[in-house]
């Protein structure tokens, strides 16, 4: 029922949404919690494990029952909060952890056999037959027991993340976050405001207190506009920050455009800040906090605050006959503020014998407290137990409880910060210190009224300007209530039945009480045992009552019984807001090589290598598998010519005095020796003994060396080469620059690769002047290039590399001019069939276990100099003959399958793990000897040269006979490559 | 003897305009990274000699008329617009790298706002001046950053990753768009 | 997590690579023990307090930088430059 003349909604722009599928009119302002109340509607949820009927309890981001799940589809959006969901036309909202429907939802059946669903119940009922907890147990209690689902759909909705920097984050616009924003920004700092709501102001838009001389709510929203003006102020609303962060780092979630429902052309939902931050108020306000009494969950029982803001902010009435039920002083403004609106209040009951309620006209029961509710979807009365001891039934249909406030510490305990108890109030308070760089102020640090929150506020902005160099302004502090904060504390009404703590997780004082019988009694297990605390709202509202009734069960004070941890995020937040432009192709940056976009026009499939994409290979019309594209490449390279890009290999250039006594250091082997135009072939280690990588180094001239390395482990090379020159030898001179990027580099291997390389060359070369292993500068059309005579397919074959600006017309000009030549380029398969056939490594072999002894490079490792990696190589362990080292395997049936990955055992053996002796590292099908071949390691392999040995692959079905041979399968005198 | 055609990191991709935001990409100019050995004052004396530039200060870079001078690595800056004078080989390592990067000038009043989704770097006007650079990331990637007008920035990638980089800025453009 | 570059300045936690501990800047010499090797390599401590750790600002200047921080308290002492740090170590032996 909206209350007229009341409250700060629009009331020129009214609002239609759905809830369960009915239209209900509200106007622009409410939110769904609001909206719902003011048509009358108060059963919002079922709870978690017994379906209880629930209304709202709250009016902020702490509500624990009114969970609803947003849209439909696979965009609807599963337990959000009805009190923080904004409404807007079309908006389609709906009930959860119901079925059929929400007004009757037949596990509510759960309920009657509460007796026997108390904490720990499922620890000892299901324990046996263990195989039944998957496949029943489980899937049954989850289904029974739940929120709101996922659509299990891809949700095309756009997210954002973004980074903001400031002097000052200000964490909640309340009356002392505004003084601290204000007071800082006017001392020049540079401030960011953020509050979760979406009109800032805090309790002051909730309460009807006035300040200087205004309504609060008029003035918050005077100091909005003159912060809004002040070009160092951003102003953040509907942004929660979620979470602190090491030096001064934050997470904030920002709803963008969800309260409008906007989602098409890329408008984001919702915006993942990381906010840093040299200073940081924390002004979050304080949480009220239930009473535990017997079916104190029933619709229409509602903390005091939020029945006085649904009334004040929303003009709402949350019920005809109202009662209040408190153990402090605030408390008693509720009924003050429904009285002034009209509304009858039936009763004040305060548990407190001395309680006097000022100004207000109405029965009062002092000394008294409510012991039960009664209704079951809707609360139709409420049974309190005088002082007396006299019980009395009022005809009630809201009652507003208090049993004080817990000022909001969360944030200050993210850095393992634990906050202090304060007896006088009755409440947690944040540890200074517990964040660095972080104060808090108002209400979050204990205080209560409003103009003791407007002095801390600017008390905080001025230690703020302080701390970061600036002069410290004066600000003119309005006049505001200041009335004290009175409260004894009553955590839970004595009695049977059960008295809910924990709404959303359905956690009761019995069974609180149960753990500490059994035991739990640190308030850490208690919260594992009776899942208090665990649900989407981390226990905001009911952590403190569940500790005061486990010290009370245990004898101990609420001080020695502690917190758990608060934890990152404060509120929930979305996986795709944290992940937010992952999806797709933004999940990792894309490499293309300039051969790209023809290689794909090609037909090319496209395979990732590390960030790169590589064509695996090139269909040609009429082949029916890759194998037959790859069989036709691999002849290219060994009749005719094929051209492949290899412009993904990492490129470093080295120059400086040092560089050569550098690359014999990072190298087993030497290349201070290396001529000037000449390449060789080199090993790198780690300082652990096991290969690194390898690679080809060019030396171009006498101080000017250009590495090669593993399209894989470029990064890493990199990063190595750094970290041996600036940590291990930094008096070297010596200079790295990446040119990977710089040159597009082809290889061009075969007998006709001459031919091929002369067509395109302004001067042609010859075999005198481009022996094998020789290198030099090259024209192509009067562009400058580089050729290399390397090969890693064992035939007769350059690189050659043209500023990558060029590389697309120069791929374009070898594929066309091989093509003519009989050949035409290939990709990754041929390239692998190419190198086994050679015995090349890649790092299937050198991935990390073996050793340069392992892949048949033992006396690469130079006697003449240390390298890296060189002492611990000669462990015994690392250079024993038992270890499995490289072979070649070819199978004794030549129509057999080979598989990487697969197990090699002696003949005859069990085939068990004690029984190995060696795996497949590498296989492919060799169109020359007509059938698979791969690399492998085999124990004393070198020395076992034409034993057959047993190959296994449990995982793909393959058992056959291989033949251990030499690593080269073709050509093995390398006549071929220096033709 | 064959025609090579050159072909610019971005082509297909640039210009775009998204809102108050346009990216494109600069004219090809030449880039050749320096490196001094060992002390670079005396590379800091040929630079000046040759092409009139000082050597930038880390995060600083240095401009005269179509020249300038970015600090581009603990060791290293990036000379672009001139070839590079013979005589700087003698102080340091003198290496082209006109091809290696994918540059992207970024200009509008919403560019900073673009870059915020993308830069974990304080890039506003107060913080971040004209002909100031750093080198950060861009998304996942390693990027080159400069201020180069009040409401413009240069971007430079890894060539290989222009769509990568086309890919984000489009994204983050809109997002600033749609915020009005 | 923000760390202060010598020379970029602080920058977010992101832009940095993490190696391990500090250790690895005292590569044992030509007469080195296998003990002395083995506990360079492989030994590390444990502390719950003040350590030194090599970091390197990947996505930056790429310099490696020697980070002095707390493990308890997550606080940051000091960010030196490794080839700094590496060159004192020579020239004190």
């Amino acid at each position: 029922m909206r209350i007229s003349g009341k409250g700060m909604v629009d009331r020129s722009k009214p609002v239609t949404f759905r809830f369960d599928g009915v239209p209900y009119g509200g106007f622009a302002g409410d939110t769904v919690a609001s909206a719902l109340l003011a048509n009358g509607v108060t059963l919002m949820g079922r709870s978690f494990k017994y379906h209880r009927p629930r209304g709202v309890l709250s009016a902020g981001s702490e509500e624990p029952n009114a969970l609803i799940t947003v849209g439909t589809g696979a965009q609807q959006e599963p337990n959000v909060r009805a009190t923080q969901v904004e409404i807007h036309d079309g908006l389609s909202a709906r009930s959860q952890n119901a079925w059929p429907t929400l007004d009757f939802d037949v596990m509510a059946v759960n309920d009657l056999a509460a007796p026997f669903l108390g904490a720990g119940f499922y620890y000892k009922t299901f324990m046996w037959p263990r195989r039944f907890w998957e496949s029943i147990y489980e899937p049954v209690i989850r289904k029974a027991a739940g929120l709101g689902a996922l659509s299990g759909q891809s949700n095309g909705d756009t997210y954002e993340k973004a980074f903001g920097f400031c002097d000052l984050l200000v964490i909640g616009a309340g009356p002392a976050g505004l003084m601290a924003a204000l007071t800082a920004a006017q001392g020049g700092a540079d401030v960011i405001l953020a509050d979760e709501d979406s009109l800032m102001g805090g309790r002051l838009n909730a309460d009807s207190a006035g300040v200087a001389e205004q309504a609060g709510s008029d003035w918050a929203a005077s100091i909005v506009a003159q912060l809004a003006a002040m070009e160092n102020v951003r102003l953040m609303p509907r942004t929660t920050v979620t979470g602190v962060y090491d030096g001064g780092t934050f997470g904030a979630l920002e709803r963008v455009n969800q309260h409008h429902g906007a989602r098409s052309g890329g408008a984001a939902l919702e915006c993942f800040w990381r906010i840093t931050a040299r200073r940081s108020v924390l002004a979050a306000g304080a949480i009220e906090r239930p009473v535990a009494f017997r079916n104190n969950d029933r619709p229409g029982i509602m903390t005091a605050g939020a029945v006085r803001a649904y009334v004040n902010r929303w003009g709402v009435a949350p019920g005809k006959r109202v009662a209040v039920f408190c153990n402090n002083d605030d408390a008693h403004q509720t009924a003050r503020d429904l009285e002034a609106v009209g509304l009858h209040v039936v009763a004040v009951i305060d548990s407190r014998a001395d309680a006097v309620v000022e100004d207000f006209d109405g029965q009062v029961f002092a000394g008294a407290q409510v012991c039960n509710a009664g209704g079951r979807k809707a609360l139709e009365s409420i049974t309190l137990r005088t002082a007396g001891g006299r019980e009395e039934t009022l005809q009630v249909d809201c009652l507003a409880m208090s049993g004080g406030w817990n000022p909001t510490v969360n944030l200050t305990c993210h850095l393992n910060g634990r906050p202090a108890w304060r007896e006088d109030i009755h409440a947690f308070v944040p540890t200074e210190g517990a964040v660095p760089g972080m104060a808090a102020a108002g209400a979050c640090a204990g205080v209560f009224s409003t103009a003791g929150c407007l002095a801390d506020g600017v008390k905080a902005g001025k230690a703020a300007l302080q701390a970061l160099g600036r002069k410290p302004v004066d600000v003119d502090l309005p006049a505001a209530e200041d009335a004290p904060y009175r409260i004894a504390p009553l955590w839970a009404v004595a009695g049977g039945g059960r008295a809910w703590l924990d709404f959303q997780n359905d956690v009761t004082v019995k069974d609180v009480s149960q753990a500490a019988v059994e035991n739990f009694k640190s308030v850490e297990h208690m919260k594992r045992y009776t899942t208090q605390g665990m649900a989407t709202d981390q226990g905001k509202n009911s952590n403190v009552a569940a500790l005061a009734v486990l010290a009370d069960a245990t004898g101990r004070g609420i001080p020695e019984t502690g917190t758990t941890t608060f934890r990152p995020p404060y509120v929930p937040v979305a996986i795709a807001a944290l992940g937010a432009g992952s999806q797709g192709h933004g999940f990792a940056p894309e490499r293309w090589t300039t051969s790209h976009f023809r290689s794909v026009e090609m037909g090319a499939p496209m395979i990732e290598a590390g960030l790169w994409y590589r064509p695996s290979y090139f269909p040609r019309a009429g082949e029916q598998t890759w194998r037959e594209s790859c069989d036709r490449e691999v002849g290219y390279v060994r009749n005719s010519v094929g051209v492949c890009d290899v412009s993904t290999l990492g490129k470093i250039d080295i120059q400086g005095p040092d560089a050569a006594k550098l690359l014999d250091f990072v190298y087993t082997n030497m290349f201070s020796t290396l001529k000037v135009g000449r390449v060789r072939y080199g090993l790198m280690l780690r300082e652990d003994g096991h290969v690194m990588d390898d690679g080809t180094c060019a030396r171009l001239g006498a101080q000017h060396y250009l590495m090669t390395t593993t399209t894989a482990a470029a990064g890493a090379v990199m990063r190595h080469l750094e970290f041996v020159t600036q940590c291990l030898r930094p008096d070297w001179q010596v200079t790295f620059t990446s040119v990977t990027e710089q040159w597009a580099q082809f290889a061009i291997a075969g007998p006709q690769a001459r031919v091929l390389v002369n067509e395109v060359l302004d001067v042609p070369i010859d075999g005198e002047s481009w022996p094998f292993m020789a290198c030099g500068a090259v024209t192509l059309g009067g562009i400058g290039g580089r050729l290399f005579r390397i090969s890693f397919s064992g035939e007769h074959a350059y690189e050659l590399a043209v500023p990558a600006r060029f590389g697309a017309a120069l791929f374009d000009e070898l594929a066309k001019r091989s093509q003519a030549l009989g050949g035409g380029p290939y990709g990754m398969e041929a390239l692998n069939v190419l190198r086994i056939e050679k015995g090349f490594i890649t790092h299937a072999e050198i991935e990390g276990r073996t050793t340069a002894f392992d892949v048949g490079m033992g006396r690469m490792i130079s006697a003449k100099k240390d390298c890296i990696g060189k002492t611990m190589a000669a462990r015994p362990g690392l250079v024993d003959v038992n270890r499995p080292q490289m072979v070649g395997l070819k199978p004794v049936d030549a129509q057999a399958k080979l598989t990487a990955g697969a197990h090699l055992f002696d003949a005859g053996v069990e085939t068990i793990r004690e029984n190995y002796q060696g795996h497949v590292s590498s296989v492919g099908y060799s169109p020359d000897l007509g059938r698979m071949i791969g690399l492998g390691f085999v124990r004393r392999g070198p020395e076992r040269m034409g034993e057959v040995i047993h190959l296994v692959d449990r995982m793909r079905g393959v058992e056959t006979e291989v033949e251990i041979c030499g690593t080269v399968f073709l050509d093995p005198e390398g006549e071929r490559v220096r033709g | 003897m064959v025609e090579l055609i050159a072909k610019s990191a971005c082509e297909g991709l640039l210009p775009l305009s998204i809102g108050s935001v346009t990216a494109e990409e600069p004219e090809y100019a030449v880039m050749t990274s320096l490196s001094a050995f060992a002390d670079p004052s005396a590379l800091d004396a040929a630079l000046s000699k040759a092409h009139g530039l000082e050597l930038p200060l880390p995060g600083q870079s240095t401009s005269k008329g179509g020249l300038r001078c970015l600090w581009f690595g603990r060791d290293s800056v990036m000379l672009i617009g001139v070839a590079p004078d013979p005589a700087l080989v003698e102080h340091g390592a003198v290496v082209d790298q006109s091809d290696a990067w994918a540059r992207v000038t970024l200009s509008g009043a919403g560019a900073v706002d673009v870059l915020a989704r993308l830069v974990p770097v304080d890039l506003r006007a107060a913080v971040f001046r004209l002909g100031q650079t750093a080198r950060t990331q861009l998304g996942h990637m390693q990027a080159s950053i400069t201020r180069t007008a009040p409401d413009g920035f240069e971007i430079m990638v890894f060539r290989s990753m222009a769509g990568s980089l086309v890919h984000d800025l489009k994204r983050a453009m809109a997002a600033v768009s749609m915020r009005g | 997590m923000r760390i202060e570059c010598p020379i970029c300045g602080e920058r977010d936690r992101r832009e940095f690579y993490y190696q391990g501990a500090a250790v690895m800047l005292a590569r044992p010499g030509d007469a080195a023990t296998e003990a002395e090797w083995q506990s360079y390599l492989h030994l590390r401590e444990n502390p719950a307090g003040r350590t030194d750790e090599l970091w390197q600002h990947e996505a930056g200047c790429r310099a490696w930088v020697v980070v002095t921080r707390d493990t308890t308290t997550h606080v940051i002492a000091t960010v030196r430059l490794a080839t700094d740090v590496a060159q004192t170590r020579e020239a004190t032996g």
